[in-house]
C-alpha cells in the first residue's frame, strides 16, 4: 500500500517537468541528468522519451474497430506514420428496448472506433463531417500532446472534413472526445472513445481484449419511456442521468451480445468513462482483477475489487478465467446498474472447477433461538378492559401496537405524516383544538381540505371502520398521549357512539 | 414446550377461537371479494407474452387466513398437525409458533397464520373448495389501493407499501383484517405477511438479482425468462424475490397465504 502514494507522487513531479519540457524542447536541448534520474526511478520518461525519431516505412491505415472489439496490437518495433480516417455521423439508435435517442457519433457507435497505435507513431488523422450532420464537429484526444488536444486543429463543419498530425509521445490509454461548445451536450450524446498508444514493447499477450466504455445519458422522458427521446439539458445540468450505460445502450453487451471467453484465459478489458458527468466504479461481479493498468497509465496495481474511472479516464484491466459462468459488469454505485442501465455480461464457458468454486453446497433449515414476539400489549388491554380497570398507560400501549400496523404506512411510526400528502399527528394543532377527531376521523375518515400546523391538506382518508371501538380507543389514547400531543383518554364507550354518527366530511368507504 | 391446560391466556385464546370458528362458518361466502379481472399489465416481463395479461374473473379472501381458521383446518385434518405432517410437505418450522399441534398458546387466533408449507396452504384451500391464487392475479388485486384499481404509478402509494419492507419483522403480527380495505374490499395484501401463490415455483428470478439483464436462458426455456419490467416497483421485485428464494415445504415467520374462487 505504501508504494501507490510514491507513483503519484512521482507521476506528479514527472508531469510539471513535462509541462514545462513541451514549449519546444527536444532531445538535444534537455540536460542528460534528467533522464538518467527517471531511468534511476522506474520511470519511462514520458513524453521527453517518447520521441523515436521519424517514421519509418509506408504509410499504414488504422484498423479501427466497432465496440467491443479492439484492433490487433500493433507488432512493429519502428514508428510509422498512421493514418486514422474517422467519420462523425449523427444518427437515432436505440438508447433501451423501444426507446430511440439522437446520438452523435464518431464512426458511427457509442464509444467511437476503437484506434491503436504504438508510442512514437505519427498520426495524420483525417476527421470528416457527414454532409446531413446537423453540427460542426471536432476531436480532442487525452493522448495528444499540443493545445485542445487537436480540437482546435480539426472543428469541422457539416460535409467538410479536416486533417492533423501528432507525434503519440506518451504511451497509454486515453479518452478522446468531441470538444464542440457546449462540450457536455456533445459528450452527452455519445461523442467519445478510445485511443490506446502502446509502449513500445507492446503490451503483455492476452487471449481476449474487448473494449467497453460508460457514459450517463440525459432523456426528457423517464428512464425506458418508449419513442424518440430528446436530450434534457436540465437534467445534464443537474447531473441527474436518467441511464448510465456501457456502450451507449442497455443491453449492448448483454444476451445474445454478451461479451465471451473461455476458463483458461487471460482476457483484457479496455475501459473508459466517457461522462460527462459521472465516474464509475468499475467492478466485475465474480472476478477479482489481477492487475489493473489504473487511470491507463504505465504501471498496475494487483488484486484490485473495484477501480475508479473518472470521467474522461480510462484503465486497463487483466484476469484469468477460472470458473465459468456469467461475470456482470457493473459500475458499482449499483442504482446506476440496476436502475438506470449501468450492467454489461462477460460469459465464461468451459468446465466446472469444484475446488475453486463449489456451487451451492448447502441449504437447510436454520432455526435460531430468537424468543417470539407478541401482541402482549394488546393482550394485556384486553384483559384488563374486561375486568373493568384498564388504565391509560395501558391503552396507550396497546394503541402504539396497533398504531404500528395500520395507521404506520401513511403518518409515518413517528406521526410526521408526509408533508403535503398525508398530514402529521405530531404536535397536531389539528389534534389540539379537537381532540375528539381523532377517533372520529379514524372511524369515519376525512375528505376535503384541512389545514394542519399550516400546511394545508386535501386528500383522502379512508374510514378504518374495520377496527373495532376498543381499537379505536386505544390507538386514539395513544395518538393523544404521543408525540407533543395534549394528552387524554378516549374510551369504547366513546367510541361506539362515534361510529353512529356519521359526519358531513367522512370519506366513502366500503 | 408443552401445552398448559390451566394457563388463562390459553383458555382466553380458545374461547376467542371458537367464536371465530362459529362465526367463519355462518360467513363462509362472506369472507371472499368478488374482483372483476380483465386486462392486466404485470410488473414482470414475461418472455413469452407481450401483451397484457387476461385475468378471469374470481373472488378472493378478504384477509389472510388466520391462526384460528387455520388451527381449526388442522383439527379437522389431523394429517395436517405439525406431529404428523410428512418431513417432505413442511419443514421443522411448520407451525411451531404454535404451543402444541392443536394449541395456539400465545400465537393469537385472529393472526395471520404463518410458517406454514405451500403443501400446508394448498390443502387448506382445497379443503374450502378453493385454490392459492396465481401470482398474476395476486399481483391484479395487490395493485389497488383504498380508492383505485391500478395505484403503482402512484409514488406516494409506492412508498407507502415500503414502508413495510423496511420495518425488521421482529415485532409481533397485527391481526389480520386490521388494515383498510383496498377497492376491492380486499384487506392486508401489503403491510401484513407475505402470501403464497399457487405458482411462486415457476417465478424463477436468478438467485442474483444483478443478473437481471441476461437471464441465464437455458435454466429457463421451460417457463419463458422472466425480468422486470418496472424496477422502480421494489416492492414486487421483492415479493417475487421472497417467493422465488423457497421450496414448497419451507415455512417462514412473516409468511403466510389467502384462498381464492374462480367465478363463472
Amino acid at each position: 500500500m505504501k508504494r501507490v502514494p510514491r507513483f503519484i507522487a512521482a507521476t506528479l513531479a514527472a508531469s510539471a517537468l513535462l509541462l514545462s519540457a513541451c514549449d519546444g524542447d527536444n532531445d538535444a536541448t534537455r540536460p542528460a541528468g534528467d533522464q538518467a534520474s527517471a531511468e534511476a526511478d522506474g520511470e519511462t520518461g514520458g513524453s521527453r522519451k517518447g520521441d523515436f525519431g521519424p517514421p519509418q516505412g509506408d504509410p499504414i491505415n488504422a484498423v479501427l474497430t466497432s465496440p467491443p472489439h479492439v484492433p490487433p496490437p500493433v507488432n512493429r518495433n519502428h514508428p510509422a506514420k498512421v493514418v486514422v480516417e474517422l467519420d462523425v455521423v449523427e444518427k437515432v439508435m436505440p438508447i433501451s428496448e423501444g426507446v430511440d435517442y439522437t446520438f452523435w457519433t464518431f464512426g458511427g457507435t457509442v464509444p467511437g472506433s476503437f484506434i491503436r497505435v504504438r508510442q512514437g507513431d505519427t498520426v495524420e488523422f483525417h476527421l470528416r463531417n457527414m454532409p446531413d450532420s446537423k453540427m460542426p464537429h471536432n476531436i480532442d484526444l487525452h493522448g495528444v500532446t499540443g493545445p485542445g488536444g487537436g480540437a482546435s486543429s480539426s472543428f469541422t463543419a457539416p460535409g467538410h472534413k479536416t486533417q492533423f498530425t501528432f507525434k503519440a509521445l506518451n504511451a497509454g490509454l486515453y479518452v478522446y472526445h468531441c470538444a464542440t461548445a457546449p462540450v457536455g451536450m456533445h459528450v452527452a450524446n455519445g461523442m467519445y472513445g478510445l485511443i490506446l498508444v502502446e509502449p513500445p514493447e507492446g503490451l503483455p499477450p492476452v487471449d481476449k481484449e474487448y473494449y467497453v466504455m460508460q457514459g450517463d445519458f440525459y432523456t426528457t422522458g423517464k428512464y425506458r419511456e418508449k419513442g424518440l427521446q430528446p436530450f434534457d439539458m436540465e437534467k445534464a445540468i443537474d447531473e441527474n442521468p436518467t441511464y448510465v450505460l456501457f456502450n451507449g445502450s442497455e443491453g449492448a453487451i448483454t444476451g445474445d451480445k454478451a461479451l465471451t471467453t473461455s476458463v483458461g484465459e487471460n482476457v483484457r478489458l479496455y475501459v473508459g468513462n466517457g461522462g460527462p458527468n459521472l465516474v464509475s466504479s468499475f467492478h466485475v461481479i465474480g472476478e477479482i482483477f489481477d492487475k489493473v493498468w489504473y487511470e491507463g497509465g504505465t504501471h498496475f496495481q494487483e488484486n484490485v475489487q473495484t477501480t475508479l474511472i473518472p470521467a474522461g479516464g480510462a484503465a486497463m484491466m487483466e484476469f484469468h478465467m477460472e470458473v465459468p459462468g456469467s461475470y456482470v459488469l457493473v459500475d458499482h454505485s449499483l442504482f446506476r446498474a440496476f436502475n438506470k442501465g449501468a450492467l454489461g455480461i462477460l460469459k465464461a464457458d468451459g468446465p466446472e472447477n469444484k475446488e475453486i468454486y463449489s456451487g451451492l453446497e448447502v441449504d437447510e433449515v436454520y432455526i435460531g433461538d430468537r424468543a417470539q414476539a407478541n401482541m402482549e400489549a394488546v393482550a394485556v388491554a384486553a384483559e384488563a378492559a374486561s375486568t373493568g380497570d384498564l388504565t391509560v398507560d395501558q391503552q396507550v400501549k396497546a394503541g402504539e401496537a396497533l398504531f404500528m400496523g395500520t395507521c404506520s404506512t401513511c403518518h409515518q411510526a413517528n406521526g410526521q405524516g408526509m408533508a403535503g400528502v398525508f398530514p402529521p399527528l405530531a404536535n397536531s394543532d389539528y389534534i389540539a383544538n379537537d381532540p375528539t377527531s381523532v377517533p372520529r376521523v379514524t372511524l369515519h375518515g376525512l375528505q376535503g381540505k384541512i389545514t394542519v400546523n399550516g400546511t394545508e391538506y386535501n386528500s383522502i382518508m379512508p374510514p378504518m371502520a374495520q377496527l373495532t371501538d376498543d381499537e379505536v380507543a386505544n390507538i386514539s389514547t395513544f395518538v393523544l398521549n404521543s408525540w407533543g400531543n395534549p394528552g387524554g383518554r378516549v374510551t369504547k364507550a366513546e367510541v361506539a357512539e362515534i361510529r353512529k354518527n356519521k359526519p358531513e366530511n367522512a370519506s366513502e368507504g366500503h | 414446550m408443552l401445552p398448559k391446560a390451566t394457563d388463562p391466556g390459553l383458555r382466553a385464546a380458545a374461547a376467542l377461537l371458537a367464536a371465530v370458528v362459529s362465526t367463519a362458518a355462518v360467513a363462509a361466502d362472506k369472507g371472499y371479494a368478488e374482483l372483476p379481472g380483465g386486462s392486466f399489465r404485470s410488473t414482470l416481463a414475461y418472455e413469452d407474452i407481450s401483451a397484457d395479461l387476461r385475468v378471469r374473473p374470481f373472488a378472493m379472501m378478504k384477509r389472510p387466513v388466520t391462526n384460528g381458521e387455520f388451527l381449526a383446518f388442522v383439527q379437522a385434518n389431523p394429517q395436517w398437525r405439525r406431529d404428523r405432517v410428512p418431513t417432505v410437505m413442511a419443514e421443522p418450522r411448520y407451525l411451531s409458533h404454535w404451543d402444541g399441534p392443536t394449541e395456539l398458546g400465545e400465537a393469537s387466533a385472529g393472526q395471520p397464520v404463518v410458517q406454514v408449507s405451500w403443501f400446508a396452504a394448498s390443502a387448506y384451500c382445497e379443503a374450502q373448495g378453493a385454490r392459492l391464487p396465481t401470482w398474476t392475479e395476486w399481483e391484479y388485486a395487490a395493485a389497488a389501493d383504498e380508492t383505485r384499481r391500478d395505484a403503482r404509478k402512484d409514488p406516494v402509494w409506492r412508498e407507502r407499501i415500503l414502508a413495510w419492507y423496511s420495518r425488521p419483522s421482529n415485532a409481533a403480527l397485527p391481526r389480520a383484517g386490521l388494515q383498510t380495505p383496498n377497492v376491492y374490499g380486499v384487506q392486508d395484501l401489503h403491510g401484513l405477511v407475505w402470501e403464497w401463490t399457487d405458482d411462486f415455483s415457476s417465478l424463477l428470478v436468478d438467485a442474483d438479482n444483478r443478473n437481471q439483464g441476461d437471464p441465464d436462458n437455458a435454466r429457463f426455456c421451460g417457463a419463458g425468462a422472466l425480468s422486470m419490467d418496472d424496477r422502480d416497483n421494489y416492492a414486487v421485485l421483492m415479493r417475487v424475490a421472497m417467493l422465488s428464494s423457497l421450496g414448497a415445504e419451507d415455512t417462514t415467520g412473516n409468511l403466510g397465504f389467502r384462498c381464492v374462487k374462480d367465478l363463472p
